[in-house]
Order: C-alpha cells, then structure tokens, then sequence
C-alpha cells in the first residue's frame, strides 16, 4: 500500500453531473447527466497517470473537476493535502500555481493578439513579484527549455506550427513551477512525427522537474507509453486501474480487453494472428445510463447479476482495481 | 490479377494569393483488383489530394492539375480519368470508384433523408425506379449493419450517431457496386471500437463484393492489419511503395524508418524512448529542388541536397525514392 506521503492528489467518490432543463415555460430540471459519476483514485508523487476512454466517458470532466475548473458536485479532492472546495476563492487564487493544465486545442488555448512572450509571462505578472527583467530571462528560460528558440518570444501563436504552439502551453504551464499538471489529449491534433516530439518533452520535462501528470487521451497505445498507472474510463466511471504492465499483460475487465483488442499494432504478422473482441451498439447515452454496471448493454459476459446493481470498485490484486462482478479477487 | 487502377506522374497545384502551392509533384502508383492499398502520410503529405484528383473533386480554381495519367481498367478500353468531362467523371463517381469520406456528417447532405439519397444514387446510375430503388436502398442498409433499415430509410442523417452514420456512408459509396472504393480516413473521428467494427465491415464488403479498396489513413496501425501494399506520402511524393511485410519489417525509406519508430506499441515490454522527426514539413510553397526530406533525414548526404531522389527498386514490389542504400549502408552511385 502507498503510504500517504507518497500520494499527491487524492480523490474520494468524486461526482459531477451536468442537470439539464426540458420544457418551454416552466423549464424543470429533468435529470442530470452523469459526467463522472463516483470516481476514487490516488495520484501518486512523480508518477503520470493516464487516463483513457471513448469520447464522451467524463475523462476531460475528471480532469477539470480534479482542479475546480468545473467545481464537482460532490465528493473530495485533496491536492497536496489541500482541499480546494473548502477554500475561499481568494485563498483558491493563492493554490492555482501549484496546478496547471494543458488543453488539446492548442490555438485556441493561446490568445491570438497576444505575443507568446506576453502569453507565458502572463501567469508570473498575476502570481509572483518579479521585476520586467527577471520575467523576460524567465521567459526566455522557459522556451529554450520546451525546445524553442527564445529571441521569438515576441512573435504571435499563428506564426507556430501546431507542435510548436503546443510547446508554447507547455511553457506557460510550467512558468509557476507547478506540482502537478492535467495534460487533456495534448496530442490529439497533432501528426504522428510531432506527437512523438511532445510526448519526449513531457517526459524529459518531468524527469528534470519531478512533475505530476493526470495524462488524458482516448489514444491507448500512447497512454500506455507515457504513463505509469492507467485507468480506463467508461460512461463516467473508472473500469479498471492498474499499473501499465499489467494492463496489456492481463486486462481484467471485458471492457479493456475489448478496448485493448480493438487498438491496431503496427505489425502485420501480429496484427493478423490477434482476433478482436468487437462489440456491438455504441455508448448509451450519459443522461440514462444502464442499470446496474454501465457496461452491461455491450458486455460480451454479461450475467444477470450485471443489469441489476452495479459491481464495486475492489482491489483484486495489489495496485489492480476493477468494477466488474464477474472478476473475484 | 490485373491492375485496375494505374496513376502515372500526377501533378497537382493550387494557384492561391500567397504564390503556388505544389500540392503534388509527380505522384504514380497502381492498385491491382481486389487488393487493399492503404496511403499513409502526414497531413499536407498529399494523399487526400492524390484521390480527390483523380476524381475531379477538388476546386478549380484554385486547384489546377498540371500533367499525369490516371487510368482505369475496369472496362474494356481503359480511360483516363483526367482527360474525363463532367458527365463522364459523374459516371465514374458513384457508379465505378465509391467514395467514403472522414466526416461523415458535411459529406451527407443533411437536408435529405438517408434512403432519398441512396435511391437517388440508384435512379441515377442503375435506372432503377423508385420503389425497386427504396427496396435495394434498404437491402444496403441492412448489409452494412445498421439496425431497424426500414425505419433507418426515412431519417436525417443528424438522427444517426457517428458509427452509423459511417456505415450510411458506406452504403451509400457501394451501392452501385463499385470497383473500387477510396476510404479517406474513414475511422479518424471515430472511437477505438467502433473504427474496428468500421474496418470489419469494409473488408468484409470488399470480400463479397470483390472490389480493390485505397485505404487513406495516417496510422500505421490501421493498415497493418489490413493493407496488402502501402504507399507511404511525403510533401506531395510517394516516398515508399512496399508489401505490408516489406514495409514494416524492412522499411527502406529514412522517412518511413522514423515514422514506425515514433509509434508507442502496446505489445513492447520495456519502456523506449520514442523516436522524433525534428523539425517540420516543408513548405509546399517551395518547388521542390530536392529530396523533400533532406532537412529531416539523418541519412542526409550531397546527392539530397541537390538532386531530387528517383524511385528505385529494391523489390519486384518495393520501390523506394531515396538515395541511401540501408543494404550497403552507403549512396546509391
């Protein structure tokens, strides 16, 4: 067991739904949907964990609520012992620098009629008192240090390539020196070539720095590069948890083995020896989700047991979780 | 097993405000009946544009295609579809070479039922009347797997979710049995399990109905498992043609060499270091005056620098447009 000094951010039951509103003139809440809906796990210091799922699991969703972008509906959180939910805003306001977040959309991200410069020290001129000279070496430091050339800080976000403006969010990031950092499918847009040059970064940056990653992508053969542990999401609930190794060397849940099975190796031979486990239907839908597990609607060993109350969440190995009723420990 | 499809030289360029975009300078490559070639390249590599060329899709202007030769064998005489006017290449479209594009949702016209617009596929190209029409149209749409087809008919595609939606587009590029069917990227938007249900379903089709499937994509993944050859894109060339086999187990081109390396695999034990391309793609505005990966290469010598690289044989079926020679690890004299 990991003791608690190793943990770094702590998640307990974590809930959050999104009510939606039906009607025309009495607008009654009708139901929620249950982004993330009771999820618990431990993000232990130095380690990145991954976190994968198809669109719409609520993995972005834990993401933004694990840092009160998105306030959750209930549950906790404890970031380096810290509860953001109990602080004031301004006492919030103080905590923010421990904590960064980088987003898929990397334009999007960065103000357009803004100079990069400008952009990453932006966070130094809120959060610290540093003088216009000791920004601007800062500045400078951050961008060589993501692999880009410094003179250019006063140039704009469109004169970047995509991989480029990527590394430009990395160093804004990292402009506070933060503990921990919520990466939302930083890759995702990117090519192939490019992503392997950003995914080297984050790791080179977190060897150097002792950074903390919440790594979100739906790309699991990435995932399972850059993360230590993983966790695989479905309809806002954790399937299954494990360390990387384990989760391609023996995947618990029916769920993973079909995500596992469906994700393509780049070798032919292989590729065709391995039979998949394809599964029928798509998603349901977050505001009715199935009773009992999520799953049972696609589940290829679904019993009775499974539609009518939902499995626990059960550490059947040391450091394996899974919510399934078909796996004992 | 003959080809049905030969591409010679092809050069696309756009003319635009900011100068001459040299989307694709001398593109040739052949497709043989019932094989799977998959296209792989970054984007802006040009595969997309190879395609969309051949078929009269892109806008002119600013889109202008320089010189080529497109031929298709899947009649008695072959035709070149370039030198096709706008009647000619409608009968093409549709009828011979079926189109499945990545965004399902702009490719469907999203006023139209899906049944109206297959029917309407049917009518136009087969003579069907309607009622037969509605009745094959719903026969297709229960072959590629979409549930409840007689209701299925009369929806928008809106009402359809993006795994179905694909599969509606499916039907649609086969309804007219095709030779051939180009699939740009069709699982990119996709979810992981539901690209696998999509790329079972295509090669499921193209077994029954015997047709040669052009599978663009930007994962080597993907085309492992179901490509027979691959052409592998760079800046407007292909850079590589090779067997599946060749190609991942003996990639000759530098460019191809990185790109396998950069891709994390799931069944590797131990932790490696992803391989990166520094640096960027060219920029097309450029003409090419040299191998186009010169300035990423770590092979990169004289001949690069100054030469653009021609196509050379390393097989009876792999070809490769470089000037390095990784069997003899020197320059090709």
């Amino acid at each position: 067991m990991n003791t608690s000094d190793d943990i770094l951010v702590r998640v307990r039951r974590l809930k959050k739904y999104f009510p939606f509103k039906k009607g025309f003139l009495l607008n009654r809440e009708k139901g929620a949907i249950k982004a993330v809906d009771d999820v618990s796990f431990d993000i232990l210091k130095g380690e990145t964990l991954g976190v994968v799922g198809e669109s719409g699991c609520g993995k972005s969703t834990t993401g933004r609520a694990i840092l009160h972008l998105d306030p959750p509906t209930s549950g906790e959180v404890l970031i380096d012992g810290a509860d953001l939910s109990t602080m004031t805003t301004k006492m919030r306001r103080k905590f923010r620098p421990k904590t960064q977040m980088i987003f898929q959309d990397s334009y999007a991200s960065l103000n357009p009629r803004h100079a990069i410069g400008n952009i990453i020290a932006e966070p130094m001129m809120i959060h610290s008192d540093m003088s216009h000279e000791e920004m601007r070496s800062r500045v400078m430091d951050l961008l060589d240090m993501v692999g880009l050339n410094p003179n250019h800080y006063q140039r704009f976000p469109h004169e970047f390539s995509g991989g480029q403006r990527q590394r430009i969010n990395i160093a804004r990031a990292l402009s506070l020196n933060p503990k921990f950092v919520v990466c939302d499918e930083p890759i995702s847009a990117l090519d192939v070539s490019i992503q392997a040059q950003v995914i080297n970064l984050f790791q080179d940056l977190q060897k150097e720095l002792g950074l903390t990653y919440l790594f979100i992508a739906h790309d699991l053969s990435m995932v399972q590069h850059i993360s230590d542990r993983v966790a695989i999401m479905y309809l806002g609930k954790i399937m299954e948890l494990t360390t990387k190794e384990s989760l391609f060397a023996e995947p618990l849940h029916p769920y993973t083995q079909s995500l596992i099975s469906a994700v393509p190796i780049p070798d032919p031979v292989k590729e065709r020896q391995r039979s998949r486990i394809l599964l029928n239907d798509e998603v349901p839908s977050p505001a009715d989700p199935p009773k009992g597990c999520v799953f049972s609607t696609r589940c290829p060993q679904v019993e009775v047991v499974c539609t009518q109350r939902p499995p626990r969440w059960q550490e059947v190995k040391p450091d394996h979780f899974v919510a399934c009723h078909m796996v004992k420990p | 097993m003959g080809k049905i499809l030969e591409v010679n030289d092809l050069v696309t360029r756009f003319y635009t405000f900011d100068g001459i975009v040299h989307a694709l300078s001398g593109v040739s490559f052949h497709l043989d009946e019932g094989e799977t070639l998959g296209v792989v390249g970054e984007s802006g590599s040009g595969k997309s544009v190879t395609m969309m060329s051949l078929l009269h899709l892109l806008p002119s202007p600013p889109a202008r295609i320089e010189s080529g030769q497109a031929l298709y064998y899947g009649d008695k005489d072959p035709i070149d579809l370039l030198k096709l006017n706008k009647s000619g290449i409608s009968d093409i479209r549709g009828g011979k070479i079926g189109f499945i594009f990545q965004d399902a949702l702009s490719a469907l016209n999203p006023v139209m039922t899906i049944g109206r617009q297959i029917s309407e596929t049917l009518i136009e190209h087969l003579g069907m009347s309607t009622s037969q029409a509605k009745k094959r149209s719903i026969q297709l749409l229960d072959y590629v797997g979409i549930p409840e087809p007689e209701q299925r008919f009369a929806n928008y595609p809106h009402q359809f979710s993006g795994g179905m939606r694909q599969r509606a587009m499916i039907a649609l590029a086969i309804a007219c049995e095709p030779r051939i069917i180009i699939a740009d990227e069709p699982t990119t938007a996709l979810d992981v399990t539901v690209q696998a249900q999509i790329i079972e379903l295509v090669q499921r089709l193209k077994n029954e109905m015997n047709m040669s499937v052009i599978w663009i994509t930007h994962d080597l993944g993907v085309v492992a498992g179901m490509a027979d050859r691959v052409l592998v894109m760079y800046a407007g060339s292909v850079v590589e043609t090779a067997s599946v086999e060749e190609l991942y187990y003996n990639p000759s081109h530098p460019y191809t060499r990185k790109l396998l390396g950069a891709l994390p695999r799931m069944d590797e034990g131990e932790q490696r270091r992803l391989e990166s391309i520094e640096g960027t793609p060219p920029d097309l505005l450029l003409e090419p005056s040299h191998c186009q990966f010169a300035w990423r290469c770590d092979y990169t010598g004289d001949p690069c620098m100054n030469h653009i690289p021609k196509v050379r044989d390393i097989s009876h079926s792999q070809r490769v447009a470089c000037f390095y020679d990784f069997k003899e690890n020197r320059f090709q004299s």
